[in-house]
């Protein structure tokens, strides 16, 4: 049965590397995520978001301005996240005290 | 438990570093908009600063710095501040989310700076709070550690 799972394992791992080795180069200037337009000829999102932040949001750190404005409601996701597993481990963590005093 | 042997050394230099890198941290958060770092990285250097003065002074001593009960309102707030953030420029006619109608003035790029701001202290906030209650959440049942 371990054979079988390595087996599976390393079928899974070739599978992957030769999906990667066709991925485009970084910067591949004719790759479709790095191209001006995209195949549907609309605007291509990356290109928008390196070009404006500095007019949109008067902010040098195009990073910040992607993370907080234009993926806003992304970042409000992770911060629930955040708060949902904080809280979680609250409930799951912590004991009544009125228990203890009793013992 | 082992008992806590209470070494100069180690208390002094947490005592000494821990507001050295809060101060950083700060940096980070509010300095996010030129530089790399934003309101997460700055929250955890928070929860850095103060959960190095719970290892090294005890629990019971760094309540003084941080008490326990604040930790998950505080995280609490900071969520509060994103989503009224989208709120409030929901209320004045806009998008939610949409800083673009917060009402300060100034042209509409320098209130999507200040409401990215206003984000990412939201964020630094509810990163500090939770990390620090989960620390917390861990040493329950052993109060003195």
């Amino acid at each position: 049965m371990k054979a079988v799972n390595y087996a599976v394992l390393a079928l899974f791992g070739a599978v992957l590397i030769l999906a990667g080795l066709s991925l485009p180069d970084r910067g591949d200037p004719t790759a479709p995520l790095n191209r001006d337009k995209s195949a549907a000829g609309t605007p291509n999102a990356p290109s928008y978001y390196i070009r404006n932040p500095e007019r949109d949001a008067a902010t040098p750190n195009m990073v910040t301005v992607i993370l907080a404005d234009y993926r806003g409601f992304d970042t409000m996701g992770e911060e629930t996240v955040i708060l949902t597993a904080g809280l979680n481990c609250f409930l799951i963590l912590r004991r009544e005290r009125t228990k203890e005093k009793r013992r | 438990m082992m008992r806590r042997d209470d070494d100069a050394i180690i208390s002094l230099v947490s005592r000494t570093v821990s507001p050295f890198i809060m101060i950083f941290a700060l940096y980070v958060i509010f300095h996010g908009h030129y530089s790399p770092g934003g309101g997460f990285q700055g929250g955890t250097m928070l929860a850095a600063a103060l959960i190095l003065v719970r290892l090294a002074a005890g629990s019971d001593l760094a309540q003084l710095q941080f008490p326990r009960s604040w930790g998950t309102p505080l995280g609490s707030a900071g969520v509060l501040i994103y989503w009224g953030t989208g709120f409030v420029s929901m209320l004045c006619g806009g998008n939610f989310l949409n800083y673009a109608f917060l009402p300060v003035s100034g042209p509409p790029p320098h209130h999507r700076n200040l409401g990215i701001l206003f984000i990412e202290v939201g964020v630094g906030l509810a990163v500090m709070g939770i990390l620090t209650a989960i620390y917390d959440d861990l040493l329950e049942g052993r109060p003195h550690d």
